[in-house]
């Protein structure tokens, strides 16, 4: 009998999750069809944003997407090489590298935008840039990056690190030949899921890549990302709420195909990258 | 590995930037703190005490941020209290009374769990805080920021959770079944139970991350300092205050708003730490 | 050919060696020799440290956080323990282990790429590689679609394609960890034949808990026991004299199945 009731309550619980979300989107949806279309993705924005499109803000995204990366796996892949190849699992050193790592993880996103702006606005003299915003989001990413890239290396089977001890074989050969070629998949998901991770973040961007709305001419340049236009049209720009919505619909579909992507990789569920 | 003195330059190169990158991680964490608190250091000598009154007036010098911290929590926990459970119950149901939904729902959550928080915080501005409105003005509230933040809490707290009950042995569920026992008293006498240090040390952590979430509350909690009266009043979360007033604040000001990136960090420290007494982790 | 090899066997000798992790004592004083050429079988119940005592001879234990090593390790007369070279100690001590191994690369890759890390010259490598090929009689069977990935061959194909990984460095020691307990019966048959060609030209060490298959390959044996809560040698003698004319109860006891 109880069984019978909590059955039924699941579903209950189930709609109050699903059904606020399905809401979300259907607004969004509608705010924005009106403004939706190719032109959209092509055009600049006008007017402080009230007009046009937000192809100088795809190219700015773009931009900081592709430095945030491009520091982040490189360095993200050295570290958890450190960890899985240098340091023994259960050493203290890796377990303190792994609370320091959680740590990060755990700092809120603005306090990484107020430590981006002091550091490198200010200190490092890079003022509001697209480099700055990319260095301040790649330290934010690199706990992910770093997360997902030991996982991966520490699943190599064991009887391969059993016959490369028994052959001698030198750790640069170990790593270039069969731990990064068998860890990939693990990695490139790591990468994808960093992407999506930067591309939704906005606190950090607003005091280290700016707010400037117009096409980036060089890295020093300020830039605004999808998601920092989507807050300025909604708070700052009366009248914008279509074109907010509109981008936030881009933006939301830029992750689902990450997330497509990422199952395509794995062709499972990754909750435990997520947790 | 090998340890002979014979390791090709190669290896030895390939050690020492591993061991950089390693560094690299710990002076980062090492490196945020480090600058802000030099900053902070002096005003926190001189005026630290102020930040826990209740007037927050930078141009007069008043730097009372007691009515901030108090909105993030408040925003916090009744976010974390709608949230949690439904989470959890939810969780448990997919994994012992709809198995067959699990996959598509958990799928469908993952998704949810990437969305960005500015597009819950837009969609909080469109839909919710006009619909509160016509309850009880100004809609731009306490409750608003609740509602949006649990929405938020929900796939991750939910992930967590399975994670938790995924981890407990079959041999539960076997005995419980063989003995014909009821699913929801299993759940309730047994499976929650052992889970649970998992499950609350995964809460912690969403918890953690409610207090520093930034933009979706920025968008829909009206951001007035001030001590709320009701769940219907506006109120200003510490993590909003920074986004608003990062761009004009000087001097003092300024500095101000790193003592409260320190609190946040602090809090949100300890949170973690929490988390991992209970789940069991050992990270030194 | 075959003389030059024998030749180079070494004898292999253990006095009173001991592995230890941490604080358990996996095998206490083990003593044992080897004479060159011969193969001896490490026999006894699960747990007795034989597979610790076998990684001790070519320092895989080294790289076991809080492993230690007692005693001495002699090869023809060397102290294995006061090497410095290890990359040179593996080469002529050759391993394989119980689940075969194979890396995630293509057949002829799985020995070009030992060959190329032990800066063998590159004229030399395909050569060698395929003696190892023929030596484990794998040559005829993959010589067409040396390129595609070792991991599609059968178990009995990849723990022959092991044993030619490590043979292809050309070592004088081999040291097989139960070699055959994860193969079916049939590659398990071919796989011992093979070991039996390679008697003579290389010095074996072989642990494996079957008693039967002790007899039909080992010259000589060593039988460990569980003491407590580690493990030690029995007895070490001539395989006849170990199964007809045991000198040890226990070792009676073991080889007549009624005990381990």
């Amino acid at each position: 009998m109880a069984d019978r009731v909590a059955w039924l309550a699941g579903w209950v619980l189930l709609a109050l999750v699903m059904v606020p979300v399905a809401l979300m989107v259907t607004a969004l949806w509608q705010q924005s069809a009106d403004v939706l279309s190719v032109g959209f993705l092509l055009e600049d924005p006008g007017r402080a944003g009230r007009s046009g499109g937000i192809a100088a803000l795809l190219i700015s995204t773009g931009w900081i997407l592709a430095l945030c990366l491009l520091v982040a796996v490189p360095v993200g892949l050295g570290c958890a090489l450190y960890l899985s190849e240098s340091l023994p699992a259960d050493s203290r050193r890796a377990q303190w590298l792994g609370g320091v790592l959680d740590m990060l993880a755990a700092v809120p996103s603005i306090v990484y935008g107020l430590f981006g702006y002091q550091f490198f606005a200010i200190t490092l003299g890079l003022g509001f840039s697209i480099l700055s915003g990319a260095l301040a989001l790649s330290l934010m990413v690199l706990p992910l990056m770093i997360r997902s890239a030991e996982q991966a290396m520490r699943a190599v089977p064991m009887g391969y690190r059993q016959a490369r001890d028994a052959l001698a074989l030198s750790r640069w050969g170990w790593v270039r030949r069969i731990l990064l070629p068998c860890a990939a998949p693990g990695i490139a998901v790591g990468i994808i899921l960093s992407a999506g991770r930067a591309l939704a973040e906005t606190a950090v961007l607003l005091f280290t890549a700016g707010y400037v709305l117009r096409r980036p001419d060089s890295l020093f340049d300020s830039g605004r990302t999808l998601s920092v236009h989507i807050y300025d049209l909604a708070m700052n720009v009366p009248g914008g709420m279509p074109r907010a919505a509109a981008t936030a619909v881009v933006l939301v579909a830029l992750l689902v195909l990450l997330n497509l992507l990422v199952r395509r990789v794995l062709r499972q569920p990754m909750t435990e990258a997520l947790v | 590995m090998i340890t002979t003195s014979s390791l090709p330059l190669s290896d030895r190169l390939l050690g020492l930037a591993l061991r950089l990158c390693g560094l690299l991680a710990a002076l980062v964490l090492g490196g945020i703190v480090v600058v802000l608190l030099v900053r902070a250091l002096p005003f926190l000598i001189n005026e630290g005490a102020g930040i826990w009154q209740s007037t927050w007036q930078p141009g007069q010098g008043e730097y009372g941020m007691a009515p901030m911290i108090a909105g993030s929590l408040f925003v916090s926990v009744l976010a974390l209290v709608l949230a949690a459970p439904v989470a959890v119950l939810l969780a448990a149901w997919l994994r012992y009374f709809a198995p067959r939904l699990r996959r598509p729902v958990l799928a469908g959550v993952e998704l949810m769990a990437g969305i960005p928080s500015v597009v819950y915080g837009l969609w909080g501005m469109l839909v919710l805080v006009p619909w509160i409105n016509q309850w009880v003005p100004p809609g731009a509230s306490w409750l608003a920021g609740s509602l949006v933040l649990a929405l938020m809490i929900v796939p991750l707290a939910l992930l967590v959770t399975d994670a938790a009950l995924g981890q407990l042995p079959l041999r539960y569920q076997r005995a419980g079944e063989a003995l014909a026992l009821s699913r929801v008293g299993m759940l309730r006498r047994v499976l929650l139970p052992r889970a649970a240090p998992g499950i609350v040390g995964g809460v912690v952590l969403q918890f953690g991350r409610a207090l520093g979430e930034t933009m979706a509350v920025l968008m829909v909690c009206g951001n007035v300092v001030q001590w709320p009266d009701s769940v219907f009043a506006p109120v200003r979360t510490l993590t909003a205050n920074i986004a608003l007033e990062m761009a004009y604040a000087t001097g003092d000001h300024r500095v101000a708003l790193f003592v409260s990136g320190l609190l946040l960090i602090a809090v949100t420290g300890l949170l973690l730490m929490a988390s991992w007494r209970l789940r069991g982790v050992s990270h030194g | 050919m075959s003389e030059q090899r024998t030749h180079r066997a070494p004898s292999l000798v253990l006095e009173s060696v001991s592995v230890t992790y941490g604080e358990q004592v996996a095998i206490r004083d083990a003593s044992l020799q080897v004479q060159p050429g011969e193969l001896m079988a490490l026999v006894g119940p699960s747990g007795c440290g034989k597979s610790s005592l076998l990684g001790s001879i070519n320092r895989m234990s080294d790289g076991v956080s809080g492993c230690r090593v007692g005693g001495r390790i002699w090869l023809e007369g060397e102290d294995v323990r006061q090497r410095h070279d290890l990359t040179v100690l593996r080469r002529q001590v050759g391993m394989v282990f119980q689940q075969p191994n194979p890396f995630p690369l293509s057949i002829i890759d799985n020995l070009l790429f030992p060959l190329a890390e032990h800066r063998v010259p590159r004229g030399q490598r395909r050569a060698r590689a395929e003696q190892a090929l023929r030596d484990v009689g794998l040559w005829e069977e993959v010589k067409e679609r040396l390129s595609q990935p070792a991991l599609g061959l059968s178990g009995g194909q990849q723990q022959r394609l092991c044993i030619a990984r490590a043979l292809v460095l050309e070592p004088q020691v081999l040291l097989l960890d139960e070699p055959c307990s994860a193969l079916d019966p049939v590659s398990s048959r071919v796989v011992e034949a093979l070991i039996r060609s390679l008697k003579g030209r290389y010095t074996i060490l072989m642990v494996t808990h079957n008693l039967a298959q002790a007899r039909r390959l080992a010259d000589s044996v060593t039988v460990c026991w569980l003491e407590g809560q580690c493990g030690c040698v029995v007895e070490s003698n001539g395989c006849e004299q170990v199964f007809e004319n045991p000198a040890h109860p226990i070792t009676a006891a073991y080889c007549a199945g009624e005990a381990g």
